[in-house]
């Protein structure tokens, strides 16, 4: 009775684990080995390696299909069909991902040195220099718009989820979400057209740049802020309400604290959208090649904007500005990744724990 | 320490819709009052219009009159938060605060509001409240600890401690043993027993047999229809209710003939 019982739950046979990785590697290899052999036949020495690639993995999976299919039933091959299917996919999406990564990190690195991060770009042509004056510019304006952006994204935030009732809260929603879909260029007009009124045509200023970028930064903080305080559970606040704990300490004690881990790691990822801005600080930052550390006062160089010119407006030796830009681009995804990484560590020491 | 609380004819409103209707009662201090009925004829609901938690709600609103001891909480002039602070409450799932210790977690109704308090003093009441919640022996060495690391029961525990920590007149409990085991149900009922020598105990439950091991009074609320409002059927002592009620709706749900 056991024994009979215990058939009706057994299955058809398994693959061994060893066949699916060997016939992958094989079909690429026979795929490969084909490639040399047209690439032989025909005139042409290179080998293409996005057929071997195709060719390669259309014959495994097929192959395996029809294999899983025989011996392991329809469920287990189609399976099997959409695990590569979903793994081709993922693969898709990383591969310029690390190409990404790679080829700026490779000509990134032949400038990456001392003098690229002592010097600025003043009375250099050809040879040397450095972004020092650009990474300045990039610092203080990214550290002004999020100083301006940080408590008046978090302060809507608080509003829309504690306070906000009817049309009003409505409205400032409709307009957040119209914001983010604010293209860079504008938000860069509005902050020159701004600064016109005040300083006259053709005004440059860092602090236009830090303005124009908390436009872009305050709807990205007030979304991720709202996501997060929405998910407080409504638990917590009303236990600091039985406590009788006022709503605004209650909001400033119990639910900010709770959230902060959440709220940090959106402000992070606001950051990390706005510091690759060139559009706008082209436009009011400006250009040069001198150090400013006054972001009140005349131009100011940032990183995109540096990589930029670096690259569109090539002195005599080619290769040393396109060495710069590099860099700079390098220099860049660089801060970005720290700032990734200062955003996990507050997650971890400042998320509830329990 | 303890309070009588006196409802005249109160309704409870949710904007338009009539929640309870015209219930007038007498809750005895130093005493433990039962709410019971089937779900949704606003035992909770009431339960928290008598600390004002209600108006939490939007839309939400009071008619009628509820004194405690004599002086009315939804007089012109109260603040809803002075209110809070002398009736304290415990929720039918246990909430504390995650991003605190054990002890910060009894002191919270303090360290919220931003009380200073010197160090002796912190270390006395936290110890007195949880002692009082029965929780002092299971976390002495641990006060230091996150509160959410704590059992389903011993949160419990830990939230009637954070309640009775700012020593109110009142404390309210709605349904506080439903998400909780046998045994820890019983550790809050013993507690239970032991606060209404200082304060006056009202508790929602679902659970009959509790209502009858614990409470002195017993009050039964029904609902006509889904739509209608919950009314106060019976109020009376808990042996009565129980043994001997008055009303054909009581006898058949504490009965189980309900339907």
């Amino acid at each position: 009775m056991t024994t009979q019982l215990n058939s009706s739950f057994r299955g058809t046979q398994d693959l061994p684990k060893w066949l699916s990785p060997t016939l992958l590697v094989s079909f690429f290899l026979a795929s490969f080995g084909l490639q040399v052999l047209i690439a032989s036949d025909s005139d042409s020495a290179a080998i293409n390696f996005i057929p071997v690639a195709i060719f390669g993995l259309l014959g495994f999976t097929v192959a395996i299909y029809v294999i899983s299919r025989v011996i392991e039933g329809v469920r287990k091959a189609t399976d099997r069909l959409v695990t590569i299917m979903v793994s081709t996919a993922f693969s898709l999406a990383l591969i310029p991902l690390l190409s990404l990564a790679y080829t700026v990190v490779t000509k990134g690195v032949a400038r990456f040195d001392a003098e690229f991060f002592t010097f600025s770009m003043r009375n250099v042509v050809g040879e040397g220099g450095g972004a020092l004056h650009a990474i300045i510019g990039t610092v203080e304006i990214t550290g002004i718009a999020t100083l301006i952006s940080v408590p008046i994204g978090i302060m809507a935030a608080i509003y829309l989820v504690e306070y906000g009732r009817g049309t009003v809260a409505r409205l400032v929603t409709f307009f957040v979400d119209v914001m983010t879909g604010v293209p860079s260029i504008v938000a860069g007009l509005f902050a020159y057209a701004l600064f016109v009124i005040f300083f006259g045509p053709g005004v440059r200023m860092g602090l236009g740049g830090a303005i124009a970028l908390s436009l872009l930064m305050i709807p990205v903080v007030i979304r991720a802020t709202e996501e997060m305080l929405k998910i407080v559970p409504n638990e917590l606040r009303e236990a600091a309400y039985a406590l009788g704990v006022p709503k605004w300490l209650t909001v400033l004690k119990v639910v900010l604290p709770t959230s902060l881990a959440g709220i940090a790691t959106g402000i992070m990822i606001a950051i990390a959208r706005v510091i690759g801005e060139t559009a706008p600080l082209l436009l009011i930052a400006g250009f040069t090649a001198s150090m400013n550390y006054n972001p009140l006062n005349e131009r100011m160089m940032t990183l995109p904007v540096f990589v930029y010119t670096s690259y569109a407006n090539q002195g005599v030796d080619m290769q040393a500005y396109l060495d710069r830009a590099w860099a700079g681009a390098l220099t860049l995804m660089l801060i970005v990744m720290v700032l990734n990484l200062v955003a996990r560590l507050i997650s971890k020491y400042f998320s509830p724990k329990g | 320490m303890s309070k009588r609380i006196e409802l005249k004819s109160l309704d409870v409103y949710y904007k338009a819709f009539l929640a309870v209707q015209d219930v007038s009662m007498v809750i005895e201090p130093k005493a433990i009052t039962a709410f019971i009925g089937p779900s949704g004829c606003g035992k909770s609901t009431l339960i928290r219009t008598l600390n004002r938690m209600h108006e939490v709600i939007p839309g939400a609103r009071v008619e009628g009159q509820l004194l405690m001891d004599g002086e009315d909480v939804y007089g012109p002039d109260v603040d809803p938060v002075r209110v809070r602070r002398q009736v304290g409450m415990v929720f039918q799932r246990p909430n504390p605060f995650p991003t605190m210790s054990i002890k910060d977690n009894v002191l919270s109704g303090y360290k919220l509001n931003n009380s200073r308090m010197s160090k002796a003093e912190a270390e006395e009441i936290t110890e007195k409240a949880l002692v009082g919640a029965n929780l002092w022996n299971e976390v002495k060495d641990r006060l230091e600890k996150p509160g959410s690391g704590l059992s389903g029961g011993q949160q419990q525990r830990l939230c009637i401690a954070r309640a009775i920590a700012v020593e109110p007149d009142v404390i309210l409990m709605d349904e506080p043993t439903s998400a909780l085991d046998p045994i820890s149900t019983a550790a809050i009922e013993d507690l239970a027993v032991e606060l209404k020598e200082h304060f006056t105990v009202v508790i929602v439950t679902h659970n009959m047999q509790q209502a009858s091991r614990i409470s002195d009074m017993t009050a039964f609320f029904n609902i006509a229809g889904s739509g209608l409002p919950g009314k106060l059927i019976e109020y009376d002592k808990t042996e009565k209710v129980f043994s001997n009620p008055t009303e054909q709706q009581t006898e058949d749900y504490v009965s189980g003939r309900f339907g």
